[in-house]
């Protein structure tokens, strides 16, 4: 009699299948960096959301690292109350409208959803994105109620999604929080590094905004470290500092004629597109190489989005040189998807070893060898072996390195008694994020290297958590 | 916003500026340098803090007009203000009692060179300044360097003052003449810089230049900076913007210097009707 029942619901809901969401044609995408998918509609939404059979035991919400409540959120959906969604997923998740968009959910709930076993998993992030929107654009953003003040002063540097989140939370207990960050924009990777197609500019300005209006005090133009130091900010009167500070700094591969112009670290490349508005040039002030024949080297997001934002500035050839296969490839599949319907050229098993360059110093050409899998290496991924004797010549006059990021040690450097490990990340006693200096919390990428934004958030919460416990304590 | 309360032409086409931003100026050391952006649309450009009153809170920067931002800042009037100002950025000017300090400044850089002479001369050094440009009325600072300098001479490529040439010849002489040198601070167009620092290699006379390669960020977060210093990447911003001359790859400062020209031709163009039509 049970079973019978289950299959029955089963049966019913298996009936509709995954929900697709619309998206802009490739062939016309790629002339714009207008956002590539449009979103569910409600219609679509609702369907989607009917296909969650509620588990008793989510294992969805055990493939979240922030916890989001998951089904109950989808329920609402299903329900037709969106506005209820979007607040259900806010007690746990401070960007749902940026999570729904960059999460890698293949890799967390939608991996673990139990639909997923026999057919496709629930749209999980879709949905994310579709009740985030429709609060957005219904204008009706509840303010929370804060807390009584409790004279505490916190510092938060760095305003990428770590930062943000910490500061959102640490608001809301009452506390006078102040975010100090180096660029001209608050949102960190979100608003220099990702692209306007995947996450458009203003859902991040919409997040930034929201914090300020929750009385968030936002200084830009304040690099720490140089402008003031974590000393300095204990002298202003701040009682705790937390350190969300990213990674950074661009690594390259010290190979000939990396030097050469039209060569760029991923940074750069989309910093000036994205965050300096290049592409839209000469009505934007800073210029950007439109390259006819451009190389990306990496098989990361970064990657991905570089090579997508060097079609879209007008590339005739884009490549991805990818040293392992596309298997190992760290990038989401939705970008690798996208990428691959955009025209981008894949070359696998491929590394540079050399740039070559005219007499004025462009690059011209780029020396390419051939790569074999061998033995998988610590990471567990099969490491790569050049083939000897196999190199050749792709031509290029553009190339974007994307092959990671480290700490950048300006802060380190100037803060006595912080202690980092040799790569010169901040090293935390577990997950509160409490550094070796009292009152110093650390937490994102500064502390993990390049990671995600989801944990960037997640390790946010954690030390907003602990620093409200040890600025309290202090009485 | 940063509010321009100082503003004068030093001659046709380099400007002196002095813009409100109390923080940085307290914190600034003799080296540093400023990250400036006009407006929304514009882009983020480098200046060198070339003086700074903690008292007021403000900072003085000179520029030459050489493109668009360099041209939309010099129309800007005292009042107007500033969107971004970002600093005080790079490694300060290492400074101590050297003995005698040379300090040859070519151009524009010897608003860059100024600060450097008057710590040098605080310090207490013999200060010997050696400033130059190409014709007489585009000299700038000299009074200025004349009071942070023990000595100061001053060549013009014309001729039209002081020695007629290049500072590099003044400096050949003053080495000639027998002077004893301890160090040399180098700061101006890059083939100067160049030449100073082949000059006083065969010397093993120790040659400190002050490199301006094209920057965005300035945090040593972009690579748009990199030069080349004894064979590794070195990125200017972070780990400069000074350096051992006689380690610096000029050529390739340059050619990267270059890699925006035909865009900067045409986004001054485009300025230069634009404010026209106005
Ligand atoms: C191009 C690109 C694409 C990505 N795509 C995805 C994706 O699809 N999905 C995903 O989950 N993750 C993605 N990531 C990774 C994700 O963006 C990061 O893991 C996340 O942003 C880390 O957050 P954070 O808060 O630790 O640091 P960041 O986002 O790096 O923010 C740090 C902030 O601190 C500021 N800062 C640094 N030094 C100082 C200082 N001294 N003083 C003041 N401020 C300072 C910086 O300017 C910056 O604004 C991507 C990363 C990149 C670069
Ligand atoms: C550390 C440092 C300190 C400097 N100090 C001074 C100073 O005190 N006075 C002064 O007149 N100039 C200084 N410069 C040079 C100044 O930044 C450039 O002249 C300015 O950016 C030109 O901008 P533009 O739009 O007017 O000209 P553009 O038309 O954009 O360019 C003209 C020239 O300036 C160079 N340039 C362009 N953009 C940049 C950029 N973002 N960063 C650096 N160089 C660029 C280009 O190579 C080009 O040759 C300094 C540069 C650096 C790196
Ligand atoms: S695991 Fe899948 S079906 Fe179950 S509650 Fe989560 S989203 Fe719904
Ligand atoms: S200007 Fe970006 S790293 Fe130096």
């Amino acid at each position: 009699m049970e079973n019978k029942e289950k299959t029955e619901k089963k049966e019913k809901k298996e009936k509709i299948p995954r929900q697709a969401m619309p998206e802009q044609d490739p062939k016309e995408r790629i002339h714009n960096f207008d956002e590539v998918p449009y979103g569910y509609n409600a219609e679509l939404a609702m369907m989607e959301a009917k296909r969650c059979i509620q588990c008793k035991k989510p294992s969805c919400v055990a493939g979240c690292p922030v916890d989001v409540k998951i089904p109950e959120f989808i329920k609402l959906i299903a329900e037709g109350k969106f506005i209820e969604a979007a607040w259900k997923l806010k007690e746990t998740n401070a960007l749902p409208a940026v999570c729904g968009r960059v999460c890698p959910q293949e890799d967390q709930c939608e991996k673990v959803c139990i639909l997923g076993k026999k057919d496709e998993p629930v749209a999980v992030g879709r949905l994310e994105r579709f009740a985030a929107d429709f609060e957005q654009d219904s204008g009706n953003i509840v303010i929370p109620e804060k807390e009584s003040p409790t004279g505490k002063k916190i510092a938060v540097v760095g305003a990428g999604p770590a930062g943000l989140t910490i500061a959102g939370d640490l608001i809301k207990l009452g506390h006078e929080v102040t975010i100090f960050e180096a660029l001209h924009k608050a949102g960190g990777v979100l608003i220099y590094g990702i692209p306007e197609f995947r996450l458009p500019k203003a859902i991040v300005d919409a997040e930034v905004n929201y914090l300020e209006k929750l009385g968030v005090k936002i200084v830009r133009n304040a690099a720490i470290g140089r402008l003031k130091t974590v000393d300095d900010l204990f002298a202003e009167g701040f009682h705790a500092v937390f350190l969300g500070v990213g990674a950074g700094a661009p690594v390259f591969m010290n190979i000939p004629g990396e030097n050469l112009s039209g060569i760029y670290s991923a940074n750069e490349y989309l910093t000036r597109s994205n965050l300096m508005k290049a592409y839209l040039f000469p009505e934007f002030d800073t210029p950007i190489v439109r390259g006819k024949n451009v190389a990306v080297i990496g098989g990361g997001n970064v990657a991905m989005d570089s090579v997508r934002t060097a079609l879209r500035l007008g590339a005739d050839n884009a490549y991805i040189i990818y040293r392992r296969t596309e298997v190992e490839m760290p990038a989401r599949i939705e970008e690798v998807h996208h990428a691959k319907e955009e025209g981008v050229q894949f070359k696998l098993l491929h590394a540079p070893v050399e740039y070559i360059g005219d007499e004025n110093g462009w690059v011209r050409q780029m020396k390419c060898i051939r790569m074999e899998l061998g033995e998988p290496d610590a990471s567990g991924r099969r490491s790569p072996i050049p083939i000897k004797g196999s190199e050749f010549i792709i031509d290029v006059d553009t190339v974007v390195v994307a092959i990671g990021t480290m700490a950048n040690p300006v802060i380190q450097a100037t803060t006595p008694g912080l202690e980092v490990n040799k790569r010169g990340y901040i090293v935390t006693k577990g997950e509160t994020g409490e550094t070796t200096r009292e009152g110093v919390y650390a937490g994102g990428d500064i502390v993990t290297g390049s990671a995600t934004v989801i944990l960037a958030m997640g390790a946010g919460r954690q030390a907003a958590k602990a620093i409200h416990e040890h600025v309290m304590a202090k009485g | 916003m940063f509010k321009i309360v100082e503003k004068s032409f030093l001659q046709d086409i380099v400007v002196r500026m002095v813009i409100e931003a109390p923080e940085v100026a307290r914190k600034r050391k003799p080296g540093q340098f400023i990250v400036l952006m006009i407006d929304e649309q514009g882009e983020r450009i480098p200046l060198t803090i070339v003086d700074s009153d903690s008292e007021k809170g403000t900072l003085t920067i000179i520029f030459q007009i050489v493109g668009k931002t360099t041209a939309k800042l010099a129309d800007m009037k005292v009042g107007d203000h500033i969107l971004h100002v970002l600093g005080p950025l790079g490694h300060a000017t290492e400074i101590s009692n050297f003995g005698t300090a040379v300090v040859v400044g070519g151009g524009v850089g010897i608003g860059v060179a100024y600060p450097i002479a008057a710590a040098l001369k605080k310090a207490g050094n013999k200060v010997i300044s050696i400033i130059g440009a190409r014709t007489k009325d585009i000299l700038i600072l000299e009074d200025e360097m004349k009071n942070v300098s023990d000595r100061l001479l001053v060549a013009t490529d014309d001729g039209s003052y002081g020695f007629h040439g290049f500072v590099s010849a003044v400096l050949q002489n003053l080495i000639d003449s027998g002077e004893k040198i301890d160090i040399v601070f180098a700061i101006g167009p890059v083939p100067m810089m160049r030449v100073i620092a082949n000059l006083t290699k065969p010397y093993g006379l120790k040659t400190i230049v002050s490199l301006n390669p094209i920057m965005v960020d300035a945090t040593g977060m972009c690579g748009a900076c990199r030069v080349a210093v004894g064979g590794k990447t070195k990125f200017g911003c972070v780990d400069g913007p000074e350096f051992d001359g006689h380690e610096v790859d000029f050529g390739l400062l340059m050619s990267r210097l270059r890699t925006y020209a035909d865009q900067e031709k045409q986004a001054m163009e485009n300025y230069r009707c634009e404010s026209h039509g106005k």
